[in-house]
C-alpha cells in the first residue's frame, strides 16, 4: 500500500466571503491576541456574513459582538491594539466610519507619532464601500480616499479573492492600523484561493493583463471594470494595460510609472466620487513622474460627484462602467 | 398604546454666573488615617512636585521658553496623586490637555516632562507631542489626550486588552466635567459595563469646562447621577483630599482586578489657575477662587493631616518643598540647554516597521 504524497498547495475556489474568513480563521489560528469586534459578527455571523464559523471556533472572548456604538468600539480597539491585542474590528457599512472618525484619525493614526514612536497601534479595521444595491446615500458610499489622505494610516482596497485573504492577513500582521475596503459588490465573486499561508504585501501592484497602447489603472471592484473595458477594447484593436495598485498607501508608484511609461497613456477609475478623490492623488502622481512619456493628459473616471441615489435608474449610471472607460479611451485617440 | 408623555422636570436654572455660584465641594475634614506614614510622605512629596513643576512651567511660558499652550494642574493635585497612589506601574492611565499632574503621579520624571513641554529631543515624546500629548507608555500612561473625551476608547480598550490577556491590570480613565458631556462617555461606559472591564472613569470636576461652569452645561447636579445610568457604581469624593481619593479609588481597583467591573468616580477640585496660561478667568469671582484657596489646597489639607497625626513636622514639610524647587529648576535647566531636533525627524515615529 502506497502512502498518499502530499501534493502542493491546495488551490479552491472561493468566494471574495469565504476568502475574508479563512483570512481571519487562520491568522486567529497562529495568534492568540487577535480578536474580531463588530456589530453581529458574533453568533449570527454578521450581516454579510463575513464571520461565519468563527464565534463557534474562537468562542466569545475573540468574537465579540459589540453594541451599536461605532466610535465606541473603535476607540476601543484602538486602546487595546495600544496594549498587546492586535484588533480586527469590522463597520458593517463603510458609511459608519464617519462616526468614528475622531477615533480613527486623531487617535489611531497619530498616537504612535505624537508620542514619538513609543507604541505601535496594531489594529485593522474591515470596511465595506461601493454602491448598486439601492442601499442611497448612507449605505453605499465608498470612502477610501478619506483615510487614504491621513498619515498614519494604511488603506488596502483588494479587487479579488486570492488579494482578499493575502492582503487581509498582511494587514492584520501590520503593526500600524490599516482600513481594509471590502466592495460588498464583490462578495460573492469566486475565484482561486489556496488553502495555504501566503500573504500579499502592502504596498505591491500588480498589472492583471498586459497590454501596450493604454495603462487603465483600477481599484477594488473598477479592477473588473477595467478588465471588461479592455476586452471590448480589444474588438476595437485597442490593446490596453490593466493596473490594480491593491493598495492606496502605501501606494506602488513604480508599478504604475512603469505601464504608463510603455503605454504613454493612462486613466483611472474609481469608485469614490471623482473630486478630491484617489483618481486626482494617482493622476498627479504618474504626470508628476511620467510626464515627459504622457501622449495625452492623464484622465479621471470616479462616481458622480452627488450623494448615491436610491432608485436603480438613478444609482447605476453614478458608478463607473466599462462603457465610460472606453469612451475615455476612444477619446484619447491612442490609436 | 402611545406611552403616557412625561412631565418635563422644571429646568433648574442654569448660567446664573459666576457670583451666584457656591462652591460645590463637600466641607468634610478628617480622612481616615489608616495610610502608612511612608505613603503619606510619598503623597506629599509627589503633590508638592506637580506644584512647583507646574509653577515653573507657569514661568517658562511666560518668559517665552516654550511654544505652544499649557494647560496648569494647580489645585486639583489631590486628585492626580490619590489615584495614582492606588496603582500599580503596570496599571494603565489616560490623561487629558490638563495632564501634567497625571503624568507626574504616574511616575514620569521631570527632565523628559520638562523637556517635551520646551519641544526638546530629549522630551517624553522627542518633541512631538508636547505639553497636550505627553506618554510614558514604561509606567503604563498610554498618553494625554488634547481631544476632550478622546481617551474614553482608548483607557476602556487597555481594560479590554487586561482582561483579554488575563492579567489583573486595571485602566483609569482621567477625564473632566466638560468631557463628561461628550457622547463617546456614554458608549465606552456601556461596554465596560456589558463586559465588566476593569476600568475606572475618574471625571475631574473643576467647575469649569473652560470659561463655562459645568452647571450650565450639565442636566445633572452631580456628574456621578450618571453612573446609574451606564450601569455601574457611582462614588463622588472631595478631590481636594488626597486620602478620601485614594481610599475611594482602592476599593474601585481591588474589585477590578477581582473581575468586578467598572466604577464611576467624580472628584470635586478646582483649578487655581485659568483654562491655560493667559485666561486670567474673569468668568468666576475672587471670592470663590480665595473660598477654595483657603479652605480647599489639597497640599496644605495633607500636610495638616500629617502634622495632626505627628507624621511630619513643619520643617520637615519646609524641606521637602525647598527641596522639590531645587529638583524642578535644575529641570528647567537641563531641558533649557537640551537640543532641539533635527527637521527631519518630523518624518520619523509615523509608521512601525
Amino acid at each position: 500500500m502506497t502512502q498518499p504524497t502530499k501534493t502542493e498547495s491546495t488551490t479552491r475556489q472561493l468566494s471574495f466571503r469565504e476568502a475574508i474568513i479563512e483570512a481571519m480563521a487562520q491568522e486567529m489560528r497562529r495568534d492568540e491576541s487577535i480578536i474580531l469586534i463588530g456589530e453581529d459578527v458574533g453568533p449570527s455571523g454578521g450581516i454579510f456574513k463575513c464571520s461565519e464559523g468563527l464565534f463557534d471556533e474562537f468562542g466569545h472572548e475573540r468574537v465579540i459582538d459589540a453594541p451599536i456604538s461605532e466610535a465606541g468600539y473603535i476607540g476601543v480597539s484602538v486602546g487595546a491594539a495600544m496594549t498587546g491585542l492586535r484588533p480586527i474590528a469590522e463597520l458593517m457599512f463603510g458609511d459608519f466610519s464617519l462616526l468614528t472618525m475622531d477615533q480613527l484619525v486623531n487617535q489611531a493614526a497619530k498616537i504612535r507619532y505624537m508620542t514619538g514612536g513609543q507604541c505601535k497601534v496594531t489594529l485593522t479595521v474591515r470596511l465595506t464601500m461601493g454602491a448598486g444595491r439601492s442601499s442611497a446615500a448612507q449605505h453605499s458610499q465608498s470612502l477610501h480616499a478619506l483615510f487614504a489622505h491621513i498619515p498614519g494610516l494604511k488603506v488596502a482596497v483588494p479587487s479579488c479573492p486570492y488579494d482578499a485573504k493575502g492582503l487581509l492577513k498582511a494587514a492584520i500582521r501590520d503593526d500600524n492600523p490599516v482600513l481594509f475596503f471590502e466592495d460588498k459588490m464583490m462578495y460573492n465573486d469566486v475565484g482561486d484561493v489556496p488553502e495555504d499561508d501566503y500573504v500579499v504585501d502592502l504596498g505591491t501592484a500588480v498589472v492583471r493583463r498586459q497590454g501596450t497602447d493604454v495603462t487603465l489603472v483600477g481599484t477594488s471592484s473598477m479592477v473588473g471594470v477595467a478588465l471588461e473595458a479592455a476586452q471590448q477594447l480589444a474588438d476595437l484593436g485597442i490593446n490596453a494595460e490593466v493596473v490594480d495598485p491593491r493598495t492606496l498607501f502605501p501606494l506602488d508608484t513604480e508599478t504604475l510609472v512603469t505601464s504608463v511609461k510603455k503605454t504613454g497613456y493612462a486613466i483611472i477609475i474609481d469608485e469614490g466620487v471623482q473630486r478630491y478623490g484617489a483618481t486626482g492623488e494617482i493622476a498627479a502622481t504618474l504626470q508628476e513622474h511620467a510626464f515627459d512619456y504622457l501622449d495625452g493628459p492623464v484622465l479621471r473616471i470616479g462616481a458622480a460627484d452627488v450623494p448615491v441615489p436610491f432608485s436603480p435608474p438613478l444609482e447605476l449610471p453614478t458608478i463607473p462602467d466599462a462603457t465610460r472607460v472606453v469612451e475615455a479611451v476612444q477619446s484619447l485617440r491612442v490609436r | 398604546m402611545p406611552r403616557k408623555p412625561v412631565p418635563r422636570k422644571k429646568a433648574p436654572s442654569r448660567g446664573a454666573g459666576p457670583s451666584a455660584r457656591k462652591p460645590a465641594a463637600p466641607r468634610r475634614a478628617g480622612s481616615p488615617a489608616n495610610v502608612e506614614p511612608d505613603t503619606l510622605w510619598k503623597m506629599y512629596r509627589k503633590m508638592v512636585e506637580i506644584r512647583k513643576f507646574e509653577e515653573h512651567v507657569w514661568d517658562v511660558y511666560t518668559r517665552g521658553w516654550m511654544p505652544g499652550l499649557a494647560h496648569l494642574y494647580i489645585g486639583e493635585e489631590g486628585v492626580a496623586v490619590g489615584v495614582c497612589s492606588a496603582l500599580r506601574d503596570d496599571d494603565y492611565i489616560t490623561s487629558t490637555h490638563r495632564g501634567h499632574g497625571h503624568c507626574l503621579a504616574k511616575g514620569a520624571r521631570l527632565e523628559p516632562m520638562m523637556a517635551e513641554i520646551m519641544g526638546k529631543e530629549a522630551g517624553y515624546c522627542r518633541g512631538k507631542g508636547g505639553s497636550m500629548h505627553i506618554a510614558d507608555m514604561s509606567v503604563g500612561n498610554l498618553g494625554a489626550n488634547g481631544i476632550v473625551g478622546g481617551s474614553f476608547g482608548i483607557a476602556t480598550g487597555a481594560a479590554l486588552s487586561a482582561k483579554t490577556r488575563g492579567t489583573d491590570q486595571v485602566a483609569v480613565c482621567f477625564f473632566g466635567d466638560g468631557a463628561a458631556n461628550q457622547g463617546l462617555l456614554m458608549e465606552t461606559a456601556n461596554m465596560a459595563a456589558i463586559w465588566d472591564l476593569p476600568v475606572i472613569y475618574l471625571c475631574e470636576n473643576n467647575q469649569y469646562g473652560e470659561h463655562t461652569p459645568y452647571q450650565a452645561v450639565t442636566g445633572v447636579d452631580k456628574i456621578v447621577d450618571r453612573a446609574q445610568g451606564f450601569g455601574m457604581e457611582g462614588v463622588r469624593v472631595d478631590g481636594s483630599d488626597v486620602l478620601g481619593v485614594y481610599e475611594a479609588v482602592k476599593r474601585a481597583v481591588e474589585r477590578a482586578r477581582k473581575g468586578g467591573g467598572p466604577t464611576f468616580i467624580e472628584a470635586l477640585t478646582y483649578r487655581f489657575r485659568g483654562h491655560h496660561v493667559g485666561d486670567a478667568a474673569p468668568y468666576r469671582t475672587k471670592e470663590e477662587l480665595e473660598w477654595w484657596m483657603t479652605n480647599r489646597d489639597p497640599i496644605e489639607l495633607l500636610a495638616r493631616e500629617m502634622r495632626r497625626q505627628r507624621v511630619a513636622t513643619n520643617a520637615e514639610l519646609n524641606e521637602v518643598q525647598e527641596q522639590t524647587e531645587v529638583a524642578v529648576v535644575d529641570a528647567v535647566e537641563f531641558a533649557r540647554n537640551a537640543p532641539y531636533p533635527a527637521p527631519e525627524q518630523a518624518f520619523e515615529d509615523l509608521y512601525a516597521e
